[in-house]
């Protein structure tokens, strides 16, 4: 019986006219372009700087914030207006003020006072923007006390220097943490959405009467909608990873086999979870609002875009209802840390739970008798 | 034999009663004509028939199961045609065949021949592979009642099977279903046409929920003193508030 069931979605899927392209473009858009788009290093920094010394100090300074890569200098002024107002006009994101006397006071005192002034509106922007002026300003005055101490006593000092070694992803690229995490939100998509909208499609199309009139097992015809989706979400996820591997050059240091267990328990979680939806929602506009709304706080909620410890204790109970969260953490820590099952026994017992759960909630949901 | 029993069946939507304490026999081999307005509950009464909906009182059984406790097992022994097509639009004729007889579990082998034989029978061979929706309405419907028989169950439920088709079409189908009851299978069908009623072995008329009468065409016309079936319809259904 189940076999019929399930020829007749292929059958189906293969004749629909968007969901075999879709299947094949979802990957490859979202693990293309996706991480250049979801990427928080900030570049291209505007930076307003008034400088009121106008010293061979104050140019060098200038000069050394320019060949960092990470500052455009929109304007250089003299007076603090001229800069507020290139900041409101949204020409620059940093205010940089080299104040009168700076080198003298450098000189003299070995002491000078900048300021740093940040337009906070893209916080990230500007938190980072002043992190990075903050870092290329305490190196030059580094050089400079050297090149002064040199001068007064040939005596070296110990210079200090943080090296921070970054494991996992040494080069700390977004990419390198981004990609992972984005093979799981195209799964989702695939496995979430397309369940979500077939049991209420029959609905409304009327042919689920066709087959709750016949014998059919409840368990049996949930199946016939898992099963395709299941399939499909494996093509999807090793599109993806191919993706990861030639384009990135990303695979992952743990097993592979490993990957698609999880994966396995993820899809019949998330499918289940949007049969549950499927089941109670009447018209397919329902089902993709519900659906909608459901898949943004997962994502949210989960970790893909920000950590979820850097979230309030409230927020991190939410996190835990978050499928996506624990199958991220697998794919991240597989991926990069080359993790084994016995390191993911949390995410393991999480993400059966979800697949007994949401599969066994969308057979109860599932009525034939009204 | 009865195949069909019902004992005071009820279905309320909140306060609005459906059907109202419906109860009648129906006999083996029998074509059950079971007429009424719009909204007088036919599909309601036929959807409880088949297990599709819980009744809210009374009680009955089809092919000798309970209504309320075996909901499951009727579904084995019968066929249903709903009143909008159910079939799939996006499959092949003979894949819509197919994929009900496989659920209705026609071993794998019978399944392709029985389809030939039914498409010839019909003269439908020519569109085997046609994909249903570019079906006219009179072959769908034709296609929707030899999906609901394809696995020869004792009771075929067919929710006007004949609404929007020509009348020569009309015709094709009630040869079908003359067809069908002559193999023994059970006819209950719903229908808005007085002729067709005549075609029925016995008929019952619903007014507003309720059972009015019941009896073979002949009996009716001679107890209500007229010629035809659609007098017999208009005197009953003249008192009916539903409609």
């Amino acid at each position: 019986m189940l076999r019929y069931l399930i020829e007749k979605e292929f059958k189906q899927i293969k004749r629909d006219s968007f969901i075999p392209r879709l299947i094949f473009m979802l990957p490859i858009v979202a693990m293309i372009i996706f991480p250049y788009a979801a990427n928080f290093d900030v570049k291209n920094i505007n930076l307003s700087i008034i400088d009121n010394d106008k010293s061979s100090y104050s140019q060098s300074l200038i000069q050394k914030v320019q060949s960092s890569g990470y500052f455009r200098i929109s304007n250089v002024s003299d007076n603090y207006s001229e800069a507020m107002e290139s900041v409101e006009s949204d020409e620059s994101d940093l205010i940089l003020e080299i104040p009168l006397n700076f080198e003298r006071d450098l000189v003299k005192y070995q002491k000078a006072d900048l300021m740093i002034s940040a337009n906070a509106v893209n916080g990230n922007k500007g938190g980072l923007g002043s992190a990075y002026l903050a870092n290329i300003i305490a190196e030059y005055n580094g050089a400079i006390r050297m090149e002064h101490l040199k001068i007064v006593d040939n005596v070296s000092i110990p210079n200090m220097e943080l090296i921070p070694l970054y494991r996992y992803n040494p080069t700390l690229k977004y990419e390198v943490f981004m990609v992972p995490a984005l093979l799981i939100m195209i799964l989702a998509m695939v496995c979430g959405f397309l369940p979500a909208f077939n049991i209420v499609g029959e609905k409304q199309s009327g042919t689920i009467e066709q087959i709750n009139v016949t014998p059919v097992k409840k368990w049996t015809f949930i199946l016939s909608k898992l099963i395709p989706y299941w399939i499909i979400g494996y093509i999807v996820l090793s599109i993806g990873m191919l993706i990861a591997l030639l384009y990135w050059g990303l695979e992952p240091l743990g097993s592979l086999a490993l990957i698609y267990f999880f994966a396995t328990l993820f899809i019949i979680a998330f499918s289940g979870f949007g049969l549950v939806i499927s089941n109670y929602a009447t018209t397919v506009q329902q089902a993709l609002f519900m659906m909608f709304f459901f898949v943004l706080t997962f994502i949210f909620m989960s970790g893909l875009y920000t950590p979820v410890a850097n979230m309030p204790p409230w927020a991190q109970m939410i996190s835990n209802f978050s499928p996506l969260k624990y199958i991220i953490e697998v794919l991240r820590l597989v991926y990069l840390k080359g993790s084994n099952l016995s390191e993911l026994r949390t995410q393991l017992i999480a993400l059966i739970s979800f697949a007994v759960v949401f599969y066994g909630w969308a057979i109860l949901s599932y009525r034939k008798t009204e | 034999m009865k195949v069909i029993e019902t004992d005071k069946l009820t279905k309320k939507f909140g306060s609005f009663t459906a059907v109202d304490s419906i109860s009648m026999e129906v006999e083996k081999g029998e074509i059950f004509g079971f007429l009424g307005a719009n909204g007088a509950g036919k599909t309601t009464a036929m959807r409880m028939l088949c297990g599709l909906s819980t009744p809210t009182s009374g009680k009955g059984t089809v092919a000798g199961f309970d209504i309320n406790k075996n909901p499951e097992d009727i579904k084995k022994n019968i066929g249903y045609m709903s009143q909008k097509f159910a079939l799939y639009e996006d499959l092949k004729v003979w894949e819509n065949l197919r994929l009900f007889g496989g659920i209705y579990g026609v071993p794998q082998k019978e399944i392709e021949p029985r389809i030939d034989k039914l498409l010839t029978t019909l003269g439908f061979m020519d569109e085997k592979n046609t994909m249903v929706k570019a079906l006219p309405l009179g072959w769908k419907q034709k296609l929707s009642f030899s999906a609901s028989i394809f696995h020869e169950p004792k009771i075929v439920f067919l929710d006007e099977p004949t609404g929007g088709v020509d009348p020569a079409t009309r015709r094709q189908f009630w040869e079908l279903i003359y067809d069908a009851s002559d193999r023994g299978i059970t006819v209950f069908v719903t229908t808005h046409y007085m002729d067709e009623a005549e075609y029925c072995d016995r008929v019952s008329i619903m007014v507003d929920g309720k059972i009015e009468a019941l009896d073979s065409p002949k009996n009716l016309k001679s107890t209500f003193n007229v010629e035809s079936m659609d007098e017999v319809f208009f005197q009953l259904a003249r008192g009916a508030k539903n409609e």
